[in-house]
C-alpha cells in the first residue's frame, strides 16, 4: 500500500475503533460515578471520586437511602431508591441465569452431537427425511411457537419455573445438529467400521472416539449455546413470574422499567456486570469464536 | 444370509432411530405439536382461561381492520428498508479495512465484534442512556456542531430574505429528543443497529479471505486501481455472501423483539412498534391468543417467503465455492 492510502485506512479503522468503543466506556465511565455526576452536562469521562461502590449495590441489591432521580421533563425530585425499584440482587440473578445457561449448554452439545452422528454415520431409513425436517425448522422462529409453547408448559406446570428454558435443549437443537453432522461426516468411514468390528457399539463409538475427535466443533457449539442462552430475553420474560427466579437480561429490564430509567450509573454498573462474564469467555476462546461465525456463515 | 443381512439392517434401523431420537421426540413436542396448536389458535377464540372456540377466519378479518398491526408491518418493513442497506454497506466497508495488512488489524478486529457479544438488553440500555435527551451523550456531541450549522444556515436565510421565524428556529438549531420523538425514535433504533454489525462483518471477512488473491494481482498488473478492484473484483466476488447476509437480515428483522421492547416499549405512539412486540402484546398482555395466533402464521408464511426466494436464486448465486 501507498502512503496515502495507508493513512486513509488508519484514518477509517481509528474512527471506526472509537465509535464502537465509545458505547463500552461510556457505559463503564458512567457506572463509576456518583448520580448527580451521571448526569452532569457537559459530561466528564473521568468519574470523580471513582464509585466502586456501585458495583457492591448493584451486586448485592443494596440501593440505599433516598437519592435524587433527574425525570424525563429534567425536573429534580426525590424518591426512595429502596422502596420502589426492587432491589437489584445481581448475584441471585447471575445464578439463576448461570444455572440456566450451563444446563441448556450440557443439553444441546450433547443431543445435537448424538443425533448428528446419527444422521451422519448410521445408515437407517428415513434419516434424510429428519435431517430435511431439522433444516426446514431452522427457519421457524421462537415468537411463532411462543403462544402453544407456553400453553404446554403450562399443562405440565413448568410456568414459572426454569424448566421451559433449559428441557428443550436436551431435545436437540436444528441448527447445531446440521453443524456437527457436517463435522461427522469428514470423519473417513473406516474408523467407525474398525470400531464396530472390535465389538463397539454406536453409542460406544459417538462417546469415545466422536465426542474427542470433534471437541473443536463442540466447543462452537458449546460456546454459542452458552452465549444465546446468557443473552436470551424474550424466552424468560414468557416464562419466568417470580422475581426471585429472574435471569440477569430480565433482571435488568425490570429493573429499568421500574426505576423509571433514572438511575443511570448503578444500570450501567449492573450492565458491565452482565456483560463481563461474556467477554471473558470471549477473550478465552476467540479463534473458536471467529471460526464459528465464519462457518456457520458460509455453509 | 439374506435373512441374516436383513436382520442387521432392521437392528441399525432400531440403533438409528434410537440415536435419532432425541431429536425426533423434540420436533414432534416443541415443533410439530405448537405448530398444529397455533394454527388451530389462528381460527379460534382463545384467551388461555377458556377452552378455544372456533370463530373460523375472524381473527385474521380482524387484523386486516387492525391499525396496530398494520402500523407494526409497516415499522418492521421501514427499519429492514433503511437499516439493510446501510448496515450492509457498512458491513463491507468495514470488511475491506479489517482485511488489509496492518499492524493493528487483530484489535480493530475486536473492537469492531465486541458489542456482537452484548445482550440486546444491555445494548439497548447503553443506547438509551447515549440517547437520553437532556444529559446523553449524542445530544452532547451533537449541540456544538448542529449551533455553528445551524448559524451559518440562518445567516445565509436571512440573506436571501427568508422569514424571521425560520431564521430563528435554525439559529436555535436543537438535537432531536430521539426517543421521546415518535419521528426520531425509530431512526435512534436504525442508528443503534449500526453497532451490532459485527457478525455480518465477520462473515465478509471470511469471504474476502475466499477470493484468489491473483485477480488482485492481475487487475493491478492491468492498471486497475483501488477502488476499480474493489468495485470489479470484490463485489462481484463477494455478490453470494452479500445475498447471504441481506436475506439473514430480512428473516431477523422479523424477529426483532428486545431492543424496541427495553429502549421505547414501542412507542411513542406505536412509531417504533416491531410485528414481534405486537405479537407478543396481543398474546400476553391482551390475552388475545387467537390474533396472536394468526400473526405468528402470517409471520412464518412471510419467512418461508423470503427463504424459498433465497434457496430458487441459490443457483445464480452459489456458482463458486
Amino acid at each position: 500500500m501507498k502512503l496515502p492510502q495507508r493513512l486513509l485506512v488508519h484514518a477509517l479503522l481509528l474512527l471506526a475503533g472509537v465509535a464502537y468503543l465509545g458505547p463500552f466506556v461510556w457505559m463503564v465511565s458512567t457506572s463509576l460515578k456518583k448520580e448527580t455526576q451521571a448526569v452532569q452536562m457537559p459530561p466528564q469521562w473521568i468519574p470523580h471520586p471513582v464509585q466502586w461502590n456501585n458495583y457492591v449495590k448493584a451486586f448485592t441489591g443494596n440501593s440505599g437511602q433516598s437519592q435524587q432521580l433527574v425525570a424525563a421533563d429534567g425536573a429534580h425530585r426525590t424518591a426512595k431508591i429502596a422502596v420502589n425499584p426492587p432491589a437489584l440482587d445481581m448475584s441471585l440473578y447471575a445464578r439463576n441465569t448461570l444455572i440456566i445457561a450451563l444446563l441448556a449448554t450440557l443439553g444441546t452439545v450433547l443431543s445435537s452431537s448424538l443425533v448428528a452422528y446419527s444422521l451422519a454415520k448410521m445408515e437407517w431409513r428415513g434419516r434424510n427425511v429428519v435431517f430435511g425436517i431439522a433444516l426446514a425448522s431452522m427457519m421457524v422462529p421462537f415468537p411463532v411457537l411462543m403462544v402453544p409453547l407456553y400453553r404446554i408448559f403450562r399443562e405440565v406446570g413448568w410456568i414459572g419455573t426454569n424448566l421451559p428454558l433449559w428441557v428443550p435443549a436436551f431435545f436437540g437443537a436444528p441448527f447445531f445438529i446440521f453443524l456437527l453432522r457436517q463435522f461427522y461426516l469428514t470423519i473417513p468411514k473406516e474408523l467407525s467400521e474398525a470400531a464396530i468390528m472390535d465389538g463397539c457399539t454406536h453409542f460406544g463409538i459417538w462417546w469415545r472416539i466422536m465426542l474427542p475427535l470433534t471437541r473443536p466443533a463442540l466447543a462452537v457449539v458449546g460456546l454459542f449455546s452458552f452465549m444465546g442462552s446468557w443473552n436470551n430475553f424474550l424466552g424468560p420474560l414468557v416464562y419466568l413470574t417470580h422475581q426471585s427466579t429472574f435471569t440477569l437480561p430480565l433482571a435488568l429490564q425490570f429493573y429499568q422499567s421500574r426505576s423509571g430509567g433514572t438511575t443511570y450509573n448503578l444500570l450501567m454498573a449492573a450492565s458491565v456486570i452482565v456483560i463481563m462474564p461474556i467477554l471473558i469467555l470471549f477473550f478465552l476462546a476467540q479463534k473458536t469464536f471467529v471460526r464459528g461465525i465464519a462457518t456457520t456463515g458460509l455453509k | 444370509m439374506k435373512r441374516n443381512k436383513a436382520k442387521i439392517t432392521w437392528q441399525a434401523q432400531c440403533m438409528g432411530v434410537l440415536l435419532a431420537g432425541p431429536y425426533l421426540v423434540g420436533v414432534a413436542a416443541f415443533l410439530v405439536l405448537p405448530l398444529g396448536m397455533s394454527l388451530y389458535y389462528s381460527f379460534c377464540h382463545y384467551n388461555m382461561l377458556q377452552p378455544p372456540l372456533w370463530v373460523g377466519w375472524m381473527n385474521y378479518r380482524h387484523l386486516l381492520h387492525d391499525h396496530v398491526f398494520w402500523r407494526s408491518l409497516e415499522n418492521t418493513l421501514i427499519y429492514a428498508a433503511i437499516s439493510l442497506p446501510f448496515t450492509l454497506s457498512l458491513s463491507v466497508l468495514l470488511a475491506v479495512l479489517l482485511n488489509q495488512p496492518l499492524k493493528s488489524q487483530a484489535l480493530y478486529r475486536t473492537i469492531i465484534f465486541l458489542p456482537c457479544l452484548v445482550p440486546m438488553v444491555a445494548s439497548a440500555l447503553i443506547w438509551q442512556w447515549l440517547f437520553n435527551s437532556d444529559v446523553g451523550l449524542i445530544d452532547y456531541l451533537l449541540r456544538g456542531p448542529l449551533h455553528l450549522a445551524g448559524g451559518a444556515l440562518a445567516w445565509l436565510t436571512q440573506l436571501f430574505g427568508a422569514a424571521p421565524s425560520t431564521v430563528a428556529t435554525l439559529r436555535n438549531l436543537q438535537p432531536p429528543v430521539w426517543l421521546g420523538d415518535p419521528h426520531w425514535a425509530m431512526a435512534a433504533i436504525i442508528l443503534m443497529s449500526f453497532w451490532g454489525v459485527g457478525q455480518t462483518v465477520v462473515i465478509f471477512l471470511a469471504g474476502l479471505q475466499d477470493i484468489p488473491k491473483d485477480l488482485y494481482e492481475a487487475a493491478q498488473m492491468d492498471g486497475i486501481g483501488a477502488i476499480g478492484r474493489f468495485v470489479h473484483v470484490t463485489l462481484p466476488l463477494l455478490s453470494p455472501v452479500i445475498f447471504f447476509n441481506l436475506i439473514m437480515g430480512i428473516i431477523g428483522t422479523w424477529q426483532i423483539f428486545d431492543v424496541p421492547y427495553v429502549m421505547t416499549g414501542g412507542g411513542p405512539g406505536h412509531s417504533t412498534t416491531f410485528y414481534t412486540m405486537y405479537l407478543f402484546d396481543n398474546a400476553f398482555n391482551y390475552l388475545r391468543m387467537g390474533p396472536a395466533s394468526a400473526m405468528a402464521w402470517i409471520q412464518l408464511l412471510i419467512i418461508l417467503f423470503f427463504t424459498a426466494i433465497a434457496f430458487l436464486t441459490a443457483k445464480k448465486w452459489v456458482h463458486y465455492a
